[in-house]
């Protein structure tokens, strides 16, 4: 096993990592205030495919990053004005929110089949970027770098900062934030938002890089593994850097073990590993019954001041 | 047809078998309803897209005499049932499935609206309102091997599948003969996704080949991704069910294109005629079925010609495949010389071909 083998499998590991990174860091953000958001799928689609209309029509990947983030934050808004405006259920709002982004995004996309643009390519200059081994450092796409980052950020936040103990305290006890004089609604509002805007950076991941074209549900299922993801990393932020590694080398030791001919377990063991694991995670998460990898207490249910 | 609401159809199953008598006066002068359920969107520019088309083509070239409705995202489960019994109560005539997984389901259907005919896609059960279609799709993976084949500079090409079922068992050992017949030392890796349709997975398993030394990639998924990538790396690939040059039109060598219109026109003219049989169609390069794409005008003549010779073997029926001496991975003698498999042993082939890796 060589150096250049083991760069390029590091390659594929991070490149079908980030988006779920990205989609799980948002979501982390929303569940903390207190808000189950289910509708991750259905935001990574609409950033997809804003994403790829954006650079197609422009020409400028940015531009397109740029709206992607502003239309999964749209559509997060309008889970947030059913939510915790009128009081909807959350865990259907976001279902609903979820076939909405499906079926939007196949509309606005119809005109989108068959086209393909420029992949977004790594930031660094090319001396870095295709040398044969700095680009395991260099030769990722912003994506890549983003996400990282902004895990990191977002642990601090939430543990260091004075805004993020705020966050945390209407996610864990919304009536004793609400009467100390903390605006609740309006910090999930944001908290909601801003899981939007990661779900649409995240869905645009999928049509700017990994593979730079548009097809209707290209995101296949991964807002729900990012879904997962939070729970599996107990919502904390460390954890789910490396919780979201971990699926990450699996999926690759799975297409390794297969095209190398030597597949270990069968192909629907390797299938269902993922799932299998994230049970056994949960599991022992549960029976150690300290604060440990707990929920927030106000996850998804409605804010009532006066109940 | 409006007229009858569903409650009308539910009172009794009697009247499910009436319909379509009271159906056909009713409407003497309406367009003849014919209704597809599809596996995957419309958009996937692949299978699905090559079953859209030959249905836009069906709705072209009848124009007013035919109306069509299509539903996609359906699944291969039980829930599939619902939707074709609602297509024969919404009046439809002809209703065709357009995957392997709706084969119980149209049988089950078709029982209670025997006036209804029923046309399923890849499937092998039939009944007297319900015939069968495919495509000889190996036929293309003939002539993309013989390109591999010649195009592998380091002898080892990769194979991107999604599920071990006969469609895919038969094309990549179709894949890796040809390939063998004009480079006999080939070895094929082939990975399954488990899935038909996932970009990211596609992309991430063509990366996997490539980095294990496949300088030609085929893919047995739908999406072009696995082509954009071949184009970044520099190596090759092909398109499937539809060409896919536009992708990638340095990776892109040729493509196989799924043919369905001419079927669809064929079946529904047949239908409004009185003349539909059950029938059980397997359709390839000779009826046109199966079409290879333009070849990529970097393809060196020499392997074009070789290429060509398969594609001209099949129109004349002088040439298969699946020829004897074929032996299976272990080496075990499968198929004796001058031998053909026929189409049923492919139906249910199970085996690869010896030099295929796989897991």
């Amino acid at each position: 096993m060589t150096i250049t083998f083991l760069i390029d499998a590091l390659v594929t590991i991070i490149g079908i990592t980030t988006p779920i990174l990205l989609a799980a860091s948002g979501e982390l953000v929303v569940e903390k205030s207190g808000v189950i958001n289910l509708g991750v799928e259905g935001m990574m689609l609409v950033g997809t495919i804003a994403g790829f209309a954006v650079t197609f029509e422009t020409g400028n990947p940015w531009l397109g990053i740029l709206v992607a983030t502003l239309a999964g934050a749209a559509a997060a808004t309008i889970f947030a004005v059913l939510v915790l405006s009128l009081g909807a259920n959350q865990v259907a709002t976001g279902l609903a929110l979820t076939i909405f982004g499906i079926g939007l995004s196949s509309l606005i996309g119809s005109n989108y089949v068959g086209i393909a643009i420029d992949p977004l390519e790594s930031p660094f200059p090319d001396v870095l970027a295709t040398d044969s081994f700095w680009r395991v450092i260099f030769g990722h796409s912003p994506f890549v770098y983003f996400a990282i980052i902004l895990v990191l950020a977002i642990g601090w936040f939430i543990n260091k900062t004075r805004a993020g103990l705020v966050l945390r305290a209407i996610g864990e006890n919304d009536l004793s934030a609400h009467s100390i004089g903390y605006p609740v609604i309006a910090i999930r509002y944001a908290a909601v938002a801003f899981g939007g805007a990661i779900a649409g950076i995240a869905g645009a991941d999928f049509s700017m890089v990994i593979s730079p074209l548009w097809a209707e549900q290209m995101t296949a299922g991964r807002g729900w593994i990012a879904l997962a993801l939070v729970v599996f990393a107990g919502w904390r932020a460390g954890r789910l850097l490396a919780g979201a590694y971990f699926f990450g080398v699996l999926m690759a030791l799975e297409l390794y073990a297969k095209a190398s001919g030597h597949a270990i377990f069968p192909s629907q063991f390797w299938a269902a590993m993922p799932y299998l694991i994230a049970v056994i995670v949960l599991a022992l998460i549960s029976s150690r019954d300290g604060k440990d990898g707990k929920a927030p207490a106000c996850l998804g249910k409605p804010f009532i001041p006066n109940g | 047809m409006t007229k009858f609401t569903r409650r009308d159809f539910v009172k009794t199953v009697a009247a499910a078998s009436a319909l379509p008598l009271i159906g056909a006066s009713a409407q003497a002068a309406e367009p003849f309803k014919v209704a597809f359920i599809f596996l995957g969107p419309v958009g996937d520019y692949g299978w699905t897209w090559a079953h859209d088309k030959g249905r836009r083509e069906l709705e072209a070239a009848l124009g007013g005499a035919v109306k069509t409705t299509y539903v996609e995202n359906v699944k291969e489960d039980a829930s599939a049932i619902p939707i074709l019994r609602d297509l024969a109560r919404q009046g439809n005539k002809l209703i065709f499935a357009t995957s392997f997984g709706y084969m119980d389901q149209v049988l089950e259907v078709a029982k209670e609206f025997p006036d209804v005919k029923f046309e399923h896609c890849t499937g092998f059960k039939r009944a007297a309102n319900v015939s069968t279609y495919n495509s000889r799709f190996h036929e293309g993976r003939a002539v993309t091997g013989t390109i591999a084949g010649k195009v592998s500079k380091s002898g080892v090409i990769g194979y991107l599948g999604s599920f071990k079922i006969p469609e895919v068992v038969m094309g990549v050992n179709a894949f890796t003969l040809a390939a063998q017949a004009v480079n006999p030392k080939i070895q094929t890796k082939l990975v399954m996704i488990d899935s038909w349709f996932d970009p990211a997975k596609e992309t991430a398993a063509t990366e996997t080949l490539a980095n294990l030394g496949c300088d030609v990639i085929a893919t047995h998924t739908d999406s072009p991704a696995p082509l954009q990538f071949c184009q970044k790396k520099g190596i090759f690939g092909f398109g499937q069910g539809a060409d896919m040059s536009k992708f990638a039109p340095k990776a892109h060598l040729t493509a196989i294109e799924d043919i369905w219109g001419p079927h669809y026109i064929a079946r529904v003219k047949a239908a409004i005629a009185g003349t539909w049989k059950s029938e059980d169609f397997w359709d390839g390069i000779k009826e046109g079925a199966v079409k290879v794409s333009a070849y990529n005008a970097a393809l060196p003549k020499e392997v074009q010609d070789a290429a060509n010779k398969v594609i001209d073997g099949y129109k004349a029926g002088s040439y298969d495949v699946f020829t004897g001496p074929i032996y299976d991975q272990g080496g075990a003698l499968k198929v004796k010389e001058g031998q053909k498999m026929g189409l049923g042993d492919l139906a249910t082939i199970d085996w690869y071909v010896k030099g295929i890796q796989s897991a």
